[in-house]
């Protein structure tokens, strides 16, 4: 990993919204910020580094407690917002290291933390907004899971400092009890256990792969061909289904989920047997 | 003096940890309603674990049982924690996933259909990696989707726990039950030890996981619900008065502002003592259910 975690999602937060500071109150680990997106107000929420943080254990780009509920909060005064009116499109900004490791966290529940932030996504998506995630750097684990993978489109950069996984290498090599080597090797085998983005896509999860030539310092041109793409999932999120159908009906998904699709098919027939 | 007045309580118990995730779950449901749904004689098993060498289980390790708890119809999801440590692969994520959505297409359509997720597992199957935590996000995404309509309850019972991305969905049930031995937390101990270092965590200290993770400490915090004895008819009882009470009004899930604030009002210049926290946010929750 060549790019420092926090820098390409501040340097595109600050390019969709001209911002660069939390909203008040809120800490400085996390942005939130109103802007113009197509025809649409849009709200952009990214995770950043914040070495200043009271938590030690989240201060390199970690999704802790104080982010997840400020994540809660963020999603659902805009959902409070537009609760009778056009739904705003929810954009999560997608670049950060993975939940926090720490013992502060586990001792206060980090995992209902993270729940509140998943849970208010969702509510977003299921009432009708459009919610996109954007991922432009590491989206690793629990940090996924509370934001971003309740989006209804996942849109991510295609280059070799984005990663989706559920362990960095180190880790998940431990755990498994493989090389390094060997869990890299293994990766070009197996698309769900590779850390490539191009074999993630293969896995039909994706809605679209987006080429940017410099992803730290997007020209005029790349912010607007990004906003471009934007507009378009949020469009295709307006008219598609509010639940997550979208990844299993993908080509790619036909293609590498058929366990999924056959259990599926198989559990319904069975369900509906007396 | 009989047999039974000299044979001590504990002894006669029958026990849910030592039963299998079939057998737990059959024990939760009304006697002669079930049936089990994708069974190992579906054999549908991963194909991710042979291409690994690692021989596969023709239920790969998750048990959907359909059928009805005091009456009402309920599907009981149960993952095995012998096999992979209980971890959420394709195929056993798929099977979590399709059950919720048809509890909540029979809701929607006015069969209240409930389910209870019993939940031995460290997360994600991190040989099948990235369909894992993805069917961890389907599996959320599916529990809120049956949450509008009927609750859905998570028993953990032990002795593998609830980590990783599924002690994230847990915490989006309507109650969690959990017995002495269970544990609940995102991060294992070995994960923070590896991660932030032994002097954050000592993944030997077994006394210190329990006070953190265990169900006394959840159950006593307010973030798990009740605190069951390790005993089959103790937890079926249980899980019948929750359903009697019914979806709660607030999810625990929503309850942001009230975390935010206790998380905001935390000491983080040492560690948290687990014990201390238990009493301070009982105590709030306490004086906030007389209000």
């Amino acid at each position: 990993m060549s790019t420092q975690i926090g820098l390409r999602g501040k340097a595109w937060f600050q390019a969709f919204t001209g911002k660069n500071s939390p909203m008040a109150g809120d800490p400085g680990s996390l942005l939130t910020a109103d802007a113009q997106l197509g025809e649409d107000m849009a709200r952009f929420l990214c995770v950043v580094p914040n070495p200043g943080a009271r938590f030690p254990c989240a201060r390199r780009g970690e999704v802790g407690l104080e982010e997840s509920y400020t994540l809660a909060t963020r999603v659902r005064e805009a959902i409070e917002q537009d609760k009778n009116g056009k739904k705003r499109p929810i954009v999560a900004i997608v670049d950060l290291k993975s939940q926090a490791y720490g013992r502060r966290e586990e001792t206060a529940a980090i995992f209902l933390a993270c729940a509140t932030a998943a849970d208010a996504y969702a509510t977003a998506r299921m009432k009708g907004h459009p919610v996109i995630a954007l991922v432009m750097g590491n989206a690793i684990s629990g940090g996924f899971l509370t934001h971003g993978y309740q989006a209804n489109r996942i849109l991510a950069f295609d280059d070799a400092d984005v990663v989706i996984h559920a362990m960095h290498r180190e880790a998940a090599a431990r755990i498994t009890l493989r090389t390094v080597a060997d869990l890299e090797r293994l990766g070009h085998e197996i698309a769900p256990m590779s850390y490539d983005i191009r074999d993630y896509a293969k896995l039909g999860l994706l809605y679209k792969l987006l080429h940017v030539e410099s992803p730290e310092k997007p020209s005029p041109q790349e912010i607007r061909t990004v906003q471009g793409e934007l507009v378009a999932a949020v469009a295709d999120a307006r008219v598609g289904p509010a639940d997550l159908r979208n990844r299993l009906e993908s080509t790619a998904a036909r293609e590498m989920r058929k366990a999924s699709i056959l259990v599926r098919t198989k559990l319904e027939a069975e369900w509906l047997e007396k | 003096m009989s047999y039974a007045a000299v044979v001590p309580e504990f002894v006669r118990r029958q026990s849910f940890i030592e039963l299998d995730a079939r057998a737990r779950a059959q024990s939760l449901m009304d006697a002669g309603s079930w049936r089990e749904l994708v069974g190992p004689f579906d054999r549908v098993e991963s194909p991710w674990l042979p291409m690994q060498d690692i021989a596969p289980e023709s239920d790969d390790g998750c048990i959907v049982l359909k059928g009805a708890i005091a009456g009402k119809p309920a599907v009981v999801i149960a993952l095995e924690g012998k096999f992979q440590a209980g971890s959420m692969g394709e195929v056993s994520g798929a099977k979590m996933t399709a059950a919720l959505d048809l509890a909540a297409k029979d809701s929607q359509n006015g069969k209240t259909t409930t389910a209870v997720l019993l939940l031995e597992t460290g997360g994600v199957r991190l040989q099948e990696a990235n369909l894992g935590l993805a069917v961890i996000a389907e599996v959320m995404a599916s529990m809120l989707a049956l949450r509008e309509h009927a609750p859905v309850f998570t028993v953990i019972a032990g002795t593998v726990g609830c980590f990783g991305g599924m002690a994230i969905a847990a915490a989006l049930s309507s109650y969690i039950l959990m017995t002495r031995e269970a544990r609940l937390g995102l991060n294992g101990p070995e994960v923070i030890e590896q991660e932030s270092g032994i002097e954050e965590f000592d993944s030997s200290d077994h006394a210190l996981i329990w006070a953190i993770n265990g169900g006394e400490q959840r159950v006593g915090m307010g973030v798990a619900d009740e605190l069951v004895l390790d005993d089959a008819p103790t937890i079926a009882a249980a899980l019948r008065r929750c359903l009697t009470t019914g979806l709660p009004q607030v999810h625990r899930s929503q309850q942001v502002q009230l975390y935010r604030e206790r998380v905001a009002a935390l000491d983080t210049l040492q560690q948290i003592d687990p014990f201390s926290l238990r009493k301070s946010w009982k105590k709030e929750t306490e004086e906030g259910v007389t209000q």
